[in-house]
């Protein structure tokens, strides 16, 4: 049983899609100008319950499974995917590391703070040279008179210039055979020695930041280490980023669906020699495969999260949706581009920010290389059992 | 403190709206019906007060089935209980019914303190349910309150006007029609919505209020809505192409139009 019911789900889904298409979508430009959210948004956003419906109830959260976090999702792909990062990490790899991996005392000290908003946290994991196998990172932990001192370099970490919270990746070993060696503890932004570079210059997705983070001698209490155990912090990351990867491909399904939106609408009413573009049947053969594409992409969404749900498949499947939706997004996008001609190269034009915005999706928690490997390696693993 | 807010759930300025062919009465369902909001409006206000001391929201709507969605869209902002009434009867009540039906279903609940209302509505617009609701119950109002405090047992209201503003005070209980400009309403919370569902709403027919039948409805209004019409299209205005003589083509426009 999920802990809202369908019946309850089902307003909260329709709050949501009212909020993005009447309060989000009309302030897509101004965001984008800005590169920064309205506050008056993040404010809507945390009242309604937007930064921690993935959180469970019992400690401040709506507590949505992932068959409906998907479709919050395809809600929130449909306007800048900047407005769905603001509160990303909280619901997503950041927060679900500490709602699958804390202690008790861990999460009643976050976890609430996390739900509404009171706390941005960030998840700290890529570093130079660790970004498709982070087995590789070398930030290391270090036990000194009962605190952890921690030292490194982290990367494209993102809402790190608003961070309260960092949830920090780091070895306390070298690999061995018994293990990663790698742990995961909580860093409050303000702790002596952690330092924020500032914001990188991205493709997209302006309004949502990443930032270089180094971690100078930070030392933080002993009870800061997540769930009290050493060799959490592998598995917390691949659980947390298995999860991940079926919301970001429900959120390409919903960025998908407002590129065909805006490609059906342009060629309806585009106009070449007085003959609308939507005529032109190659024009329509481009809509149509949008259109495949998004109906499509949906299907496996849902799929793939009931199965998650259910525990059928948490690993190939969210691999695979990861890999096809967000290719699919990047296929749909470059379409909507190609049926607005000219208009679709220009900037403050949707789709054009589209293009940019989506590219990223192929990238993060998991490259679609990193996903074949993922889905083929663990087919053939399967097999040889 | 006991607080009154009452809600219309009226069509949704979005969509098109119209009366139907039958009866000159609003046409709903050809349009999306919402919370008016002016009313999510007042029922923000009503919030405000009772978090800054304590108190009970109620929501009294008068209208069809389907106005359950604006009575749950006030529980789900954060009212604490809800008054429907809903009866066949009603439909095509005027101003004067609909005042008599809404001081009966106040009546029928604890006395109030506050009644909050919107200035006026954004369909029958008649501005006056606010008024007439003060003469029943026999209560002070204070109208096009761009603010409002409480302050022990005084209510003071600020009220905008072109002039500048005018600053209004009555004892409790009374009752306080809310303008545009007075707050932005919060959004409904997902911790809301799914408290709405277990929040109790009294339904009443025009029985239970012991009201008359035939005080109310269509056939027992007063006045008649004969028509509505969307206003023309703006005409596309008259373009004057300076020679040297702009300033007498102006003019000679003016005169056309006996503004000079
Ligand atoms: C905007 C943005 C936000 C981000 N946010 C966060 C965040 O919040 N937290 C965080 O920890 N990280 C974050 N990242 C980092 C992101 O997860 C990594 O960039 C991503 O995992 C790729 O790692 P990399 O950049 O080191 O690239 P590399 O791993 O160096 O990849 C380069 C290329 O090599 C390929 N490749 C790498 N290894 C293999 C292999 N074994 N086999 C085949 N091909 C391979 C890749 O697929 C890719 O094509 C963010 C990145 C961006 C751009
Ligand atoms: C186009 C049109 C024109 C109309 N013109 C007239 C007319 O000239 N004379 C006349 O007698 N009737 C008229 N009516 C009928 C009138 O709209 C209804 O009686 C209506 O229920 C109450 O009046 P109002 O909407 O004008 O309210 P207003 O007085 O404009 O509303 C002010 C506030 O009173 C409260 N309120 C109003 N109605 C309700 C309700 N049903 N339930 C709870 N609270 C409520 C709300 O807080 C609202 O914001 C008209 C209806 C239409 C559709």
């Amino acid at each position: 049983m999920p802990a809202v019911s369908q019946e309850d789900f089902q307003p909260i889904q329709e709050l949501v899609h009212e909020f993005i298409r009447d309060r989000v979508v009309p302030r897509e430009q101004e965001i984008a100008d800005a590169d920064a959210i309205p506050e008056e948004l993040r404010r809507q956003a945390a009242e309604m319950g937007l930064f921690g419906y993935a959180i469970p109830q019992e400690w401040g959260g709506l507590g949505l499974d992932l068959t409906q976090d998907v479709e919050l999702a395809m809600e929130l792909g449909y306007t800048t995917l900047a407005l769905r990062s603001m509160f990303g990490t909280n619901n997503g790899i950041a927060g679900q590391v500490l709602v699958g991996f804390g202690t008790d005392e861990q999460k009643s000290e976050w976890l609430e703070r996390i739900a509404s908003g009171a706390v941005v946290a960030s998840f700290a994991l890529t570093e130079p040279g660790a970004g498709s196998n982070p087995a590789g990172l070398r930030t290391t932990a270090v036990l000194d008179g009962g605190d952890w001192v921690i030292d490194g370099q982290k990367r494209f970490i993102t809402n790190a210039p608003i961070a309260d919270l960092f949830i920090v990746f780091a070895r306390t070993r070298p690999a061995d055979e018994s293990g990663t060696g790698i742990a995961v503890f909580l860093v409050p932004a303000d702790t002596p020695g952690v330092e924020v570079a500032a914001k990188d210059r991205k493709m997209g997705q302006e309004g949502a930041w990443t930032a270089d983070v180094t971690f100078t001698g930070v030392r933080i209490p002993a009870a800061s280490l997540i769930g009290g155990d050493e060799e959490a912090g592998y598995r917390a990351a691949m659980t947390s980023l298995a999860r991940g990867r079926v919301h970001i491909a429900a959120l390409a399904v919903g960025t998908a669906q407002r590129a065909l939106d805006e490609s059906v609408a342009y060629a309806a009413s585009a106009t070449q020699g007085g003959t609308p573009i939507g005529d032109f049947q190659l024009v329509q053969a481009m809509l149509a495969d949008q259109q495949t594409g998004v109906l499509a992409g949906r299907a496996l969404v849902r799929e793939t999260a009931r199965n998650y749900v259910s525990g059928a498949d948490r690993r190939i499947g969210p691999s695979s949706a990861k890999l096809y939706c967000t290719e699919m997004v990047g296929n749909v996008a470059d379409l909507a581009v190609q049926v607005h001609g000219g208009t679709g190269y220009m900037r403050d034009v949707p789709v054009e920010r589209i293009y940019r915005d989506v590219r990223l999706l192929r990238l993060y928690e998991g490259t679609s290389e990193i996903q074949r490997l993922i889905i083929g390696g663990g087919l053939v693993r399967r097999a040889r059992r | 403190m006991n607080i009154v807010v009452l809600v219309k759930q009226v069509p949704d300025t979005y969509s098109e709206r119209k009366l139907s062919d039958a009866d000159s009465t609003l046409d709903r369902d050809s349009a999306d019906a919402v919370l008016d909001e002016i009313n999510e409006k007042a029922v923000e206000q009503a919030l405000q007060i009772k978090e800054a001391g304590e108190g009970e929201v109620t929501v009294v709507c008068v209208g069809p089935d389907r106005a359950t969605d604006a009575i749950r869209k006030a529980l789900s902002m954060g009212a604490d209980k809800a008054v429907h009434v809903c009866d066949d009867a009603l439909h095509g009540s005027d101003v004067l019914a609909t005042a008599k039906v809404i001081a009966a279903a106040i009546g029928k609940g604890d006395a109030p303190d506050l009644v909050l209302a919107g200035n006026e509505a954004t369909d029958g617009g008649g501005g006056a349910i606010p008024a007439i609701l003060s003469e029943l119950l026999g209560l002070p109002q204070l109208t096009h309150a761009r603010e409002v405090s409480i302050e022990g047992q005084t209510v003071k209201a600020t009220r905008e006007t072109d002039e500048g503003l005018t600053y209004l005070e009555a004892n409790l209980p009374a009752i306080v029609s809310v303008a545009e400009k007075i707050n932005e309403p919060r959004y409904p919370s997902f911790k809301g919505i799914m408290a709405a569902k277990k929040k109790p709403v009294d339904t009443f027919t025009v029985a239970d209020l012991g009201v008359d039948a035939g005080e109310v409805g269509l056939g027992n209004a007063w006045s008649a809505v004969t028509e509505a019409a969307p206003k023309p299209p703006r005409a596309a205005g008259q373009k004057a192409e300076d020679e040297g003589d702009g300033g007498t083509k102006i003019a000679e426009y003016l005169v056309t139009q006996k503004l000079i």
